[in-house]
């Protein structure tokens, strides 16, 4: 029996990034010929594992073994040799090749090129018709849908002679038609005795294509499953994890007007990609909205046009007495002397400035106030007394205004941004990711002052992976998967379970809990 | 002593004296390969640029040229931007100076010409960087490229303006008429000369107190204002300049327009403080040199003083050691300029890790 082999098999495999433990004694068994799904969380540590499968990194202990034979890659040549060919989620394609010189690159074989095409056309060609994988071999890789090239990738691998596939979250940038067609290929493929092993957070790809899933969280290997004795709930709450909240002490909420009023969104990205659609909501004074989603879903691109970083492509956002809509839009000075305040997602990029001091840090975007300029001089000395002043209301340390930004801990970098937004008494408050990566201490902390922020009759529109920390925190919560919003929960109702399928829209229609009290 | 101090000194003034030094090295090789004895070309060339008033003079004049172009290049670099173009601006910039010397009436005040002719040499310095700026902000067309294109430009400007426009009729070489006297900067042995001292005749001017002046404005301009504020945020992060509300576009095209301004002040020296008339090449090679004086430099302006006086040295010293040795040409400064680049800038952090392991070590 072809199923009995093991393809691949992972023994206690450990791997650190300097404090960070990526992957903790990871036991994984992959049977040949199967769809092995493994799922978790972005940061659980599956792409770290499929690197070290493909030798981008080395493993610190552990045992890894592919058909039985022990094996150290080092680099991605000594995983092609032994059969593993990976399909990345960002496509390693020379866009300007023919797809018939992508395929051959690594393996051109000979000072000419002429003989490895020939022979390559031929083998291409057989592959294709068995595979049902069938591509123009002389159209250059530009020129093709993103699903084409995703099956030159494939191609790629088979030509290479993979026998296991791996896919990173292959349907990511894939339309649901081109989706299916890719499922239909790895049905092909499979019959023909490829293993295929599919990284994914997308439950529904999990529970509908694959034989067997492997959940992992926070570097560890926490359950495996045969698909068909597994359901989305099951895997929703092992990926998520019942982590203890933090114990938050907060009064009902007493929520207020609306101050901010989105509708009918539809933004672009930096790129000109639609990340976010048809999303209405409303943010109230006094009250915490929490929006919740799997990193990627829109929530970012969401967040950067509440701030006016991003313009909007559709809908309008009303904003303590002016409207934002896609004619007229208000950039972030004009939007910070307003009154709202925004916490970026990523500090060390567009938070702060690593390469200056702190002072200076805690200067940006206020930079233009009247009170420090006097003139064309900026005076620094009360840059300095203003940024020592909050960095004592918030704790921050050390009290060192000269400090280089980048020497300052995650959690005194947040806190002196969240200082620097907090102070100037904003109405709406817009934060990302306030205590992604910090410590413990400073993570109750800062929640404990957004909370004091709401009851101080602000309007507080909070994004955060942490499902955890939406829960603990929010008073209502929306979930956003794929750009659109999936579900609108009132925070005291909301379990992990249900916010989980949310994430992955996987919440069969009539459980979808509609408008709650929005 | 924090290690962040240390690392600070490392940075400021090790770093850059050890590839300094580094370069000399490398020259004293040149030298020994080309059979001159390194010992007594130093000799020759510190006792040249530094060793008598006249040679000191000259050292001074050349250094001039440097400030300027130093601080255009730090001031761009400070946005992010790589200003090559320095040498273009200089050129154009010395035609703003030239009209307003030539063609406004001479029958005002020199503290009305002086600063006026000074102001066409910000202008059409500043104007000469603005299209490469537009393009870079709004086309994408990278600042690198359209600035050594526009360097080409200018010099057809400018024989184009010198042969068609400017040129004195009757006269053959590719020059203006001589500025009317009033515009002149006085030379300093002049100056000197009024307060009774006696000093050898030298082309050092005034203009040296206008890159004084200028190094002090662009020290309180990048740091102590708002917009200088706004520069170095763009400079060092995109992403955060674009957060705080700054548009990066306008940031650039403003930026560079200060720094075409800047090296638009070449002239300044060049033209109404020693030559008195405009003239083709006048330029030459100091919008190259401020690169290398910036990055020496560490584009702070008391680094561009330094390095500016450094390079006068090379300069006048070089052209010393061609007077006084017979197998030594001018183009020994190239060479050394050359080194300094590429110890300064190609290979600036040569000895950043054994210093760092040394001096700071991580504390554990």
């Amino acid at each position: 029996m072809k199923n009995s082999h093991i393809a691949i098999e992972l023994i206690d495999v450990d791997k650190h990034f300097g404090a960070v433990h990526a992957n903790d004694k990871v036991n994984l068994s992959v049977k040949t010929g199967t769809i092995h799904g493994i799922v978790g969380e972005n940061g659980a540590g599956k792409s770290t594992l499929m690197s070290i499968l493909y030798g981008f990194y080395q493993a610190d202990s552990g045992q890894i073994k592919v058909f039985d034979q022990d094996f150290i890659s080092t680099n991605s040549r000594q995983s092609i040799e032994a059969g593993i060919g990976m399909v990345h989620q960002h496509f390693m394609l020379v866009e300007n090749f023919t797809v018939l010189e992508n395929v051959i690159l690594g393996s051109e074989g000979g000072a000419l090129i002429t003989e490895s095409l020939e022979k390559a056309r031929i083998e291409l060609t057989r592959l294709a018709k068995e595979y049902g994988l069938e591509v123009e071999l002389d159209v250059a890789v530009e020129e093709l849908s993103v699903g084409m090239q995703q099956r030159v990738e494939i191609l790629k691998g088979l030509y290479k002679g993979a026998k296991v596939l791996i896919l990173d979250e292959p349907t990511g940038v894939l339309t649901p038609q081109e989706s299916d067609e890719l499922f239909r290929i790895f049905e092909a493929l499979k019959k023909q005795g490829v293993t295929i092993i599919l990284i994914t957070h997308k439950l529904r790809e999990i529970m509908s294509i694959t034989d067997y899933v492997s959940v992992m969280r926070a570097g560890k290997m926490v359950a495996h499953r045969q698909t068909s004795e597994t359901n989305p709930e099951e895997l929703a709450e092992l990926m998520i994890g019942r982590k203890v909240l933090l114990n938050i002490v907060r009064t009902e909420a007493k929520s207020g007007d609306p101050l901010l009023i989105a509708s009918n969104l539809e933004i672009h990205n930096e790129q000109g990609i639609k990340r976010v659609s048809e999303v209405s909501f409303e943010a109230r004074s006094g009250e915490i909205l929490g929006i919740a989603g799997v990193t990627g879903n829109g929530q970012g691109t969401l967040l950067k046009a509440l701030a006016g970083i991003l313009p909007l492509s559709k809908g309008s956002i009303e904003i303590l007495g002016e409207t934002i809509s896609p004619k007229k839009s208000l950039n972030p000075q004009e939007l910070r002397n307003l009154g709202v305040a925004h916490v970026p997602e990523d500090r060390q990029r567009m938070g702060l400035i690593s390469d200056f001091s702190a002072s200076e840090s805690a200067l940006l975007g206020y930079q233009n106030d009247k009170e420090i300029n006097q003139g064309v001089w900026l005076k620094r000395s009360l840059v300095k007394a203003n940024c020592e002043s909050i960095m004592e209301a918030f704790d921050v340390r050390p009290i060192n205004p000269a400090l280089k930004s980048s020497n300052f801990s995650g959690g005194n970098q947040q806190k002196l941004i969240l200082a620097r937004e907090f102070e100037r008494n904003p109405q709406v408050l817009i934060i990302g990711q306030p205590t992604r990566g910090i410590d413990i201490g400073a993570i109750e902390f800062i929640r404990k002052r957004i909370i004091e922020m709401r009851d101080a009759g602000k309007a507080i529109i909070l994004i955060s992976v942490e499902l955890e920390e939406i829960m603990s925190i929010s008073d209502r919560i929306i979930v956003m998967c794929d750009g659109e919003i999936t579900g609108t929960v009132d925070a005291a109702n909301a379990d992990e379970a249900t916010l989980g399928m949310m994430m992955a829209n996987a919440l069969p229609s009539d459980k979808q809990i509609t408008e709650a009290q929005l | 002593m924090t290690r962040d101090r240390r690392l600070a000194w490392i940075n400021g003034l090790l770093l850059p004296l050890f590839n300094v030094l580094t370069a000399f090295l490398a020259t004293a090789v040149v030298f020994l390969f080309i059979g001159v004895d390194p010992i007594k070309a130093t000799k020759i060339l510190i006792y040249g640029a530094l060793g008598y008033d006249e040679g000191l003079g000259y050292t001074l004049y050349y250094a001039t040229n440097f400030v300027f172009t130093g601080l255009a290049v730090a001031v761009a670099f400070h946005a992010g931007l790589f200003n090559i173009g320095g040498e273009g601006q200089a050129y154009v910039g010395g035609l703003g100076i030239a009209l307003v010397a030539l063609y406004i009436n001479p029958a005002l005040s020199a503290w009305i010409l002086i600063p006026l002719a000074i102001s066409g040499g910000l202008l059409f310095g500043a104007l000469w960087a603005i299209i490469p700026a537009y393009l870079q902000a709004y086309r994408g067309s990278h600042i690198v490229i359209t600035t050594i294109m526009f360097n080409f430009l200018a010099s057809a400007l400018m024989v184009y303006m010198l042969v068609h426009v400017l040129r004195e009729v009757g006269q053959m070489s590719p020059e203006s008429r001589n500025f009317p006297e009033v515009v002149w900067l006085p030379f300093v042995h002049d100056v000197f000369a009024g307060f009774g001292y006696n000093i050898a005749k030298s082309p050092l001017n005034l203009s040296i107190l206008v890159a004084l002046f200028f190094s002090l404005l662009v020290w309180f301009f990048l740091w102590h204002t708002r917009w200088g504020f706004a520069i170095r945020a763009t400079g060092k992060s995109n992403d955060a300049a674009i957060y705080s509300g700054i548009n990066p576009k306008k940031i650039i095209v403003v930026t560079m327009c200060i720094s075409g301004a800047l090296a638009g002040l070449v002239g300044v020296n060049e033209l109404i403080g020693v030559q008195h008339r405009l003239f083709l090449n006048f330029n030459y090679g100091y919008g190259f040199g401020g690169i290398a004086v910036a990055l020496m430099g560490r584009n702070h302006p008391v680094g561009i003083l330094i390095a500016a006086l450094l390079f006068g040295i090379l300069y006048q010293g070089g052209a010393e050691l061609d007077f006084e040795l017979q197998n030594v040409s001018r183009d020994i400064v190239v060479v050394m300029q050359g080194l300094v680049i590429l110890f300064c800038g190609g290979l600036e952090y040569l000895y950043r890790p054994l210093l760092i392991r040394f001096l700071a070590p991580i504390e554990t």
